[in-house]
């Protein structure tokens, strides 16, 4: 009797053993499984950053390291510098003629892309073909497009019977041109993220919408934008914070690669370079690559703020159109 | 039950995941001994040093020694390259070479490169050549490998067109010696109406001017005198002055400038001797180019490169052996034959080898002697502190912003006072 009743205590303990396992499993594996991003992101993420606002608080020279400490001098030294303004305002000024002639261009391609095509796939990936060059590739050619006296662009302008645009020289031209690299690369990747936006949508809101009269272009409008809106969300945020860390394209556009001899089309991360790499002063590198940091989570906060408010429409708007009861799989 | 092997797995593989990342990179060392006392070394070059050929004839006088080559396909990232390893303590190659401009920078930081003064190399080079790289406490701390001595390069067909002599020796008489007189044959070269510009860019020009000042920017011991400097405000004027009218405003190494040599976009250029290769290159096709044998203000050095051993070597006196080698006169004939790379030890100067050879592109030249005599007509090298290429930097940009017209010279001016002022 005592023996099986102590057996059954040592089944009933294995069993729960084994229940704690089990339990620990479910509590514990998931946060096992997902730990080498957030150990990664610690490691290339978030330690530079904060070692990077370290450095920023101090003289700090490439070769010879780190120097005295030296507070917020080095964000005051920067702020006081013209280029850093001018640099501030090319950035802004080379994404906004980005982005914003990139989406329009994306949908119009995403609409054509989604309507009856033959050989869809061919299409769907010629799109993609400008990615796939190497943006120092792109880079090259295009700055010998842009050319101020023996380029393409200038020549076929001269044959048109206009007076040779500056690329190199004037602000606005030079950064129509690096716009123009950066929109000869991404319009085809925002497409495709559009056109499967696109076809998430359902078919019989256009049917509906034929019956009732509508042409193609108030479909496109009053139903396609309107359904994409979060998907456009998306684009704005990601291509922001992309767009604010623009480089390759600048540092390409001439052979100096320090954004014009007037600072042109000098952008924030050319700068950071310049003082990094140019003047070896770490400190105030790493000042302005801060400075970049949180100039980009501001814009993150507009947008997300921005969204919120879009996003509430947006489910409003899903409110008024009509639900239309579906048979079987759409 | 079930869930305990389950979990082990679980745990185990989690663990293994990590692991592998953690040790994802692993490290490794640039030059690695093996038991029977050979030695391997490092020797990391940029562009063409013509060393390939030496490399062998090394290894085979030397049975114990194994050479890797790594090559960078520009100075600027051999330069990267350098100094963020030099930064890092390790990874450098157990020679490295490293070009004039990035010079003194380096020479900031002598314990990182090993002493490489020898009784049996004094006086192998050029005086100047040395100096520039010796310490103030009289460390060495690179072997001198070419230098860029400069002559005038011109179009002997637009001269022609212009009624201008074209013949090489009437040209460099034509030219003169002084600025003044080089601008002067622009300017008769102008009047006759031909429409070309005379020089490339005010920024080219500059080059030339500055490298016969003795100390442009920094006194010797480091004080920025730069904005201040009277003989650098003056050679401001004089150059913005000529170029006014006799420049083609095309930056050097620009699109614009390389396409321009395909056009008749100018009829003059300063050009060191690594810049024959330069022109020949871009004026593929175009015949009339020829070399005189002369320079405005005296002779000029643009440009060259030593090897350098850094402290960061595990073989530093092998490496040191190999360099001397290298740098010695008859490796350096050899890789001017090869590449072209003109050498800064006084006896290859002599050497018949060198004078007597002879460039097909620039009217059949004998390119070696002319160079020799520009070698030789270097009187001043300028004294370059650590701020040198920042400052010559921005002054390039003030010249740019000037012949751009975004800016008269006087704005410009200031606006380079205020860059100099911001270097700190």
């Amino acid at each position: 009797m005592s023996i099986a009743i102590r057996a059954d205590a040592r089944s009933i303990r294995r069993i729960a053993f084994s229940h704690t396992l089990s339990r620990w499993d479910v509590r514990f594996s998931p946060y096992l499984y997902i730990s080498p991003f957030f150990i990664v992101f610690a490691l290339v993420g978030l330690f530079p950053l904060a070692y990077t606002a370290w450095v920023s608080l101090h003289d700090w020279n490439l070769i010879g390291g780190q120097g005295d400490f030296v507070g917020l001098e080095n964000y005051g030294t920067v702020l006081s510098q013209p280029y850093f303004w001018t640099s501030l305002r090319n950035t802004f000024s080379i994404f906004l003629l980005s982005s914003i002639p990139q989406m329009v261009l994306a949908l119009a391609i995403a609409a054509f892309l989604d309507s009856n095509l033959r050989a869809k796939t061919f299409w769907r990936m010629g799109v993609l073909l400008p990615y796939v060059v190497a943006p120092v590739a792109v880079a090259l050619i295009f700055s010998d497009l842009f050319g101020d006296r023996y380029g393409l662009i200038n020549d076929v302008i001269i044959a048109l019977g206009g007076e040779p645009v500056r690329w190199h020289v004037d602000v606005i031209p030079s950064h129509i041109a690096i716009a123009t690299m950066v929109n000869f690369r991404w319009t085809g990747y925002t497409a495709l993220i559009f056109l499967a936006a696109m076809q998430a949508v359902p078919r019989d809101y256009y049917e509906a919408a034929t019956l009732d009269g509508a042409g193609r272009l108030r479909t496109f409008w009053s139903i396609t934008v309107p359904l994409l809106r979060p998907v456009i969300i998306f684009v704005v945020i990601t291509s922001t914070i992309g767009g604010l860390q623009i480089f390759d394209e600048p540092r390409m556009f001439d052979q100096a690669g320090q954004g014009g001899a007037n600072r042109q089309w000098q952008t924030l991360t050319l700068y950071i370079y310049e003082l990094g790499w140019g003047q070896r002063d770490f400190g105030r590198a790493s000042a302005v690559a801060w400075l970049l940091f949180l100039i980009i989570v501001l814009i993150a906060l507009v947008n997300f703020l921005v969204s919120r408010r879009i996003a509430a429409t947006t489910e409003r708007i899903a409110k008024i159109v009509p639900v239309i009861p579906t048979k079987g799989t759409r | 039950m079930k869930s305990f092997p389950r979990t082990i797995f679980t745990a185990v593989a989690g663990a293994a995941s990590i692991a592998l990342l953690a040790t994802g990179c692993s490290a490794t060392t640039g030059s690695t001994d093996s038991a029977d006392g050979k030695v391997e070394l490092t020797v990391a070059t940029f562009n063409e040093f013509g060393y390939e050929d030496l490399f062998g004839a090394y290894e085979a006088a030397n049975p114990n020694v194994t050479i890797v080559h790594k090559k960078a396909a520009t100075t600027n990232e051999a330069r990267d390259n350098l100094t963020t390893r030099l930064a890092a303590g390790s990874g450098l190659s157990d020679i490295e070479a490293i070009e004039v401009d990035w010079l003194p920078e380096l020479l900031q930081y002598p314990d990182q490169f090993v002493d490489l003064a020898a009784a049996d190399v004094d006086d192998r080079w050029l005086s100047w050549k040395t100096d520039a790289a010796t310490t103030a406490d009289g460390q060495l701390i690179g072997y001198g490998t070419d230098i860029g001595p400069e002559g005038v390069c011109y179009r002997s067909d637009l001269f022609a067109a212009a009624g201008l002599p074209t013949d090489r020796a009437a040209v460099s008489d034509l030219l003169g010696d002084s600025w003044d007189s080089y601008y002067a044959a622009g300017a008769q070269f102008d009047a006759a109406g031909t429409n070309v510009p005379w020089f490339d860019s005010a920024g080219a020009t500059w080059q030339g001017v500055v490298n016969q000042i003795e100390f442009p920017y920094e006194e010797s011991d480091g004080t920025v005198i730069a904005t201040e400097n009277p003989e650098i405000k003056a050679a401001y004027a004089s150059v913005l002055g000529a170029s006014a009218d006799l420049s083609a405003h095309l930056p050097q190494w620009s699109s614009d400038w390389t396409a321009s040599f395909q056009d008749n976009g100018f009829a003059t250029m300063l050009c060191p001797g690594w810049m024959l290769g330069v022109i020949e290159g871009n004026a593929d096709g175009v015949t009339g180019w020829d070399i005189a044998d002369t320079f405005p203000g005296g002779g000029g050095n643009w440009g060259g490169s030593y090897l350098t051993v850094p402290t960061q070597s595990a073989h530093p006196e092998e490496a040191q052996k190999l360099a001397a080698w290298l740098t010695a006169p008859e490796q350096q004939l050899s890789a001017f034959a090869s590449k072209g790379t003109f050498p800064s030890q006084v006896d290859a100067l002599d050497s018949p080898d060198l004078l007597e050879s002879a460039d097909a592109f620039f009217n059949n030249a004998p390119t070696g002697q002319i160079l020799a005599n520009r070698a030789a007509a270097v009187e001043v090298t300028p004294f370059k502190g650590e701020k040198y290429f920042a400052i010559n930097d921005a002054m390039q940009q003030a010249l740019t912003r000037v012949e751009d017209g975004l800016m008269t010279p006087d704005e410009s001016w200031d606006k380079w006072v205020s860059d100099v002022n911001a270097l700190g």
